[in-house]
């Protein structure tokens, strides 16, 4: 059985992506540490409507580290101190009885506010509809195994593609980049027989699109693998430079 | 006025069983393809079954207009599936065939399915593979680069593809990059965090719907000439299940009150692999997949209330009940069977842990066998998210695991065409009732939201839309302005209330009472006390629930005020069929209906219908149809996987 602790919150209140935000500061008692990080502010937020207050508002839906809903900034680390890990698969023995937790959203350019902790990460999806796909139509598949895949390349298209699109490679970034998670999905496609047809024209106008959403340059911090709760490698930023600027070179000719 | 009577036809097209889908595609209408553009699709929901009609029917041509509440159409709960899909591919050379995939599912939904759509389905699973893999999913391959297969309960063959334990995600980022591909080629306008609120019917026939914009409260109307919901399952009407925390009925119940008949609500299934409740603040429950029974046994001490630590237990005191009962199977019986089996030997007082409501599942001799690298090659995420949560290695220490509510096989009515009664409603996927019976085996949820959205809705509703002939209309008409004050009147009502308990509060009270008494177990007792306690609760939601906040901001106790509304209207649905239903079939065990050894015992010759809703009013009994299930192939025995 877990603890009990208590907690002060200092949390980024916001009404709305044009109002000007501050933090509150809440004191909480009984926090069991066997709860998720989310059925903390669940607690919280019961507290707060009981007494006819605005519960902190956040995004989250699985609550199985599966959706990418989730995510908060948590004592300047994205998604909190675990590695690996998401907001809602953070357990509250991770934190220790009298701490002071500050909770902020995941802070970009790209990622207005929506209120409190929850962002728009609409340019998440303008990037994937720039060619984060293979441009197959329903039907026109070949057997499954008429192409066979080296293991080796399919296991790291598969490291790639568990990127859940929660944002925070950019909540960590010091300049805001969405360089883990464009490579991701350019690598997830690029390393595969299936994406090879439309290469050059995916990594080209995925970059193009980032650049064109207000994302940042990478700097080589590498905070994003850092934080990334699928811990996807920046050997994938690498790995989409080069094939950018081979596209680049092309697209010129 | 509509072409089709309200009625129960199921349109199940003529000729040998093989046949019938090939023959109803030739005797299909089509549109014209230069005419294809002229018609708009909604579409609600972007799981796999919505993510892959939206994309499918764009592809045709038709004006899609895609909708779900999140932020992003990527994170659908068909995301959180971990196990795998099944496909009738015989890469394994072990046996399988379209017929035999056929034979299981209906088998295992204990003869509660529609055998047309059922094969149907097993015919379009080799499809739903290649499309896939033609995507970039990355399934899991062998050394030779060819695919992988696993077994899954309630088969004898293997025929579950998987990636890792992730294949729902990676299989709706499938889905989900087809639809972006559609959104950029313009075929489909997306619109994210908007729930839908009303369904609105014009001429008899789907025409639209009211959607609430989750950031701004707008409400708004939207117009099209036909409606797809695939808007999945209502098992959170258990308040804890391993479904997301957004998931509900709403959309579904809506459709249902403008004239959609409810299928079989009682068929629900209880998983038997998730993790056991541990606190009053556990806000979901987490699956694990069922794969994890491929090499894990289920055991409990052979002694009543033993404290020992399940390392300390000898080898000749655990009782692998599971192996013991069903010698055949053993831990690979369906969902069904395992969860009651649990419950069983946890009800006779030989569960383990601080609240005795769990079993073991024990990986010790598979790593004595294959080594803790192979294991970790094929759990690793699995047993890396056990330990997050419950703080324990499974490695060196069993998991503990206990039943829970995860999936629904009741849903909407439709045909054949996945055409519910009202005319112009498509319902895909968990949000319909026709493939599963009263069980889905494992890995087929994830085949048939497929099946559906990318080779049967795009076929079908094109067949609906060159045969209707459609009035003329605009979001300015009566059925428009009438369904969108109703709803503004709904809300506005919630939030005037100003009572003293929360929303959570309610939900948690209609949960208790739905999986004690219309759980896992259900006696004509218990369903009828539920009846009562659950107008009870609904009466008091009405009078004395706080809802805070305004209509026109974004607001998350208002949504969830909303949903727990109608989950409180729906529950009473559920409970009928289930007092109505008295015999045991699958998911739904009646305690009067059972064999000497407590088996499910079914009643073929009084039962042997799916059961069709039609709403009368809120709180008043709905009228009940019955659509009988004939059985042209498949021959009718008790169930038995001794």
């Amino acid at each position: 059985m877990g603890k009990k602790i208590t907690l002060t919150l200092r949390v980024w209140r916001q009404q709305n992506s044009q109002a000007e935000g501050q933090f509150a500061t809440y004191k909480v008692t009984d926090i069991d540490t066997d709860m998720s990080f989310l059925e903390m502010l669940d607690v919280v937020n019961a507290g707060i409507e009981l007494q006819s207050g605005d519960p902190i508002a956040f995004d989250h839906d699985c609550r199985e580290g599966i959706c990418g809903s989730c995510g908060a900034v948590v004592n300047g680390q994205a998604h909190g101190p675990d590695r690996g890990t998401t907001l809602c698969q953070l357990h509250m023995r991770h934190f220790s009885d009298g701490d002071t937790l500050v909770i902020e959203p995941f802070r970009s350019r790209a990622f207005p506010v929506v209120k409190d902790i929850a962002v728009d990460r609409g340019a998440f999806d303008r990037v994937i509809q720039a060619g984060g796909y293979v441009s197959v139509r329903t039907g026109q598949a070949p057997d499954a195994h008429a192409v066979p895949i080296a293991k080796e390349a399919a296991d790291k298209a598969f490291d790639a593609a568990a990127c859940i699109g929660c944002g925070a490679c950019v909540a960590a970034c010091p300049n805001a980049s969405a360089m883990l998670f464009v490579s991701a999905k350019v690598s997830h496609l690029n390393l595969l027989p299936q994406g090879q047809p439309q290469k050059d024209s995916r990594v080209f106008n995925m970059v193009n699109q980032m650049d064109s959403e207000g994302f940042g340059n990478c700097s080589n911090e590498y905070e994003c693998e850092a934080a990334c709760p699928k811990e996807i490698s920046v050997q994938n930023i690498a790995r989409m430079n080069r094939q950018y600027l081979k596209a680049a070179i092309k697209n010129e000719g | 006025m509509a072409t089709r009577k309200a009625g129960l036809n199921s349109n199940i097209p003529d000729g040998p069983m093989a046949k019938k889908w090939e023959s109803h595609r030739f005797n299909m209408k089509l549109v014209n393809p230069a005419n294809k553009r002229k018609f708009n699709v909604i579409v609600v929901g972007t799981g796999l079954a919505g993510g892959s009609a939206a994309a499918s029917i764009s592809e045709l041509g038709y004006n899609v207009q895609s909708f779900c509440i999140h932020d992003s159409p990527r994170r659908a709960h068909s995301i959180a599936a971990q196990g795998g899909i099944n496909a009738a591919k015989n890469y394994q050379n072990d046996g399988d065939s379209v017929h035999r995939l056929f034979y299981d599912t209906v088998k295992g939904g204990d003869y509660r399915a529609r055998e047309a759509n059922v094969h149907r389905l097993s015919e379009i699973s080799r499809n739903i593979i290649d499309q896939c893999v033609a995507q970039g999913v990355p399934f899991a391959r062998e050394y030779g680069g060819l695919l992988d297969n696993r077994s899954f309960g309630g088969a004898q063959v293997s025929r579950t593809f998987y990636a890792r334990g992730q294949t729902g995600q990676q299989l709706l980022l499938g889905a989900y990059s087809a639809l972006m591909k559609e959104v950029n080629k313009g075929g489909v306008t997306l619109h994210t965090r908007r729930e839908m609120l009303d369904l609105v019917v014009i001429d008899g026939r789907a025409r639209g719907i009211i959607v609430r914009n989750l950031v701004t409260g707008q409400v708004e109307r939207h117009i099209a000439d036909a409606v797809c919901m695939a808007t999945g399952g209502y098992g959170n009407v258990f308040y804890l299940s391993t479904n997301a925390m957004a998931s509900n009925v709403t959309a579904t119940w809506r459709c249902h009150k403008r004239g959609a008949y409810f299928a079989n609500p009682c068929f629900t299934q209880i998983h038997p692999t998730c993790i056991p409740v541990s606190g009053d603040h556990q806000s979901k429950l987490t699956l694990m997949s069922e794969s994890l029974r491929n090499d894990g046994r289920i055991w409990v001490p052979k002694k009543k209330y033993d404290d020992r630590h399940p390392n300390d237990i000898p080898e000749d005191e655990r009782d692998y009940y599971l192996e013991r009962r069903y010698p055949a199977f053993g831990n690979l019986v369906p969902r069904d069977v395992a969860s009651r089996a649990a419950k069983e030997r946890c009800d006779a007082g030989y569960g383990v842990g601080q609240t005795k409501k769990a079993v073991y599942l024990d990986f010790g001799s598979a790593i004595e066998r294959l080594g803790k690298d192979a294991i970790e090659a094929k759990y690793g995420n699995l047993f890396h998210m056990y330990q997050k949560i419950m703080d324990t290695n499974p490695y060196t220490q069993p998991m503990m695991i206990y039943p829970a509510v995860h999936y629904t096989m009741g849903g909407l009515w439709v045909d054949y065409n996945l055409m519910s009664n009202l005319p112009g409603l498509f319902v895909l996927g968990e949000a319909n009732f026709s493939d599963h019976g009263a069980n889905r085996l494992g890995a087929s949820a994830l085949m048939q939201g497929l099946g559906d959205g990318y080779f049967v809705a795009p076929l079908t509703v094109g067949n609906y839309l060159a045969e209707a002939d459609l009035m003329d209309a605009d979001t300015e008409d009566e059925a428009f302005v009438k369904a969108e004050e109703g709803v503004t009147g709904r809300i506005e009502e919630m939030l005037s209330i100003k009572g003293s308990r929360t929303v959570d509060d309610f939900h948690r009270e209609l949960g208790l009472v739905m999986w004690d008494k219309c759980g896992m177990a259900r006696n004509e007792k218990g369903l009828k006390q539920a009846l009562n306690e659950v107008r009870q609760i609904r009466a008091e939601f009405w009078e004395d629930v706080n809802v805070v906040g305004t209509k026109g901001s974004f607001n998350q106790v208002l949504e969830r005020a909303g949903r727990v509304a109608d989950f409180l209207e729906f529950a009473e649905c559920m409970i009928y069929d289930a007092a109505e239903r008295k015999e045991s079939c699958g998911g739904h065990f009646r305690e009067e209906s059972q064999t000497e050894e407590g088996e499910a015992l079914r009643d073929d010759n009084n039962f042997s219908f799916c059961s069709a809703w039609e709403f009368k009013g809120v709180g008043k009994k709905p009228k009940l149809h019955k659509e009988a299930l004939k059985f042209e192939v498949v021959k009718l025995t008790q169930r038995s996987y001794k």
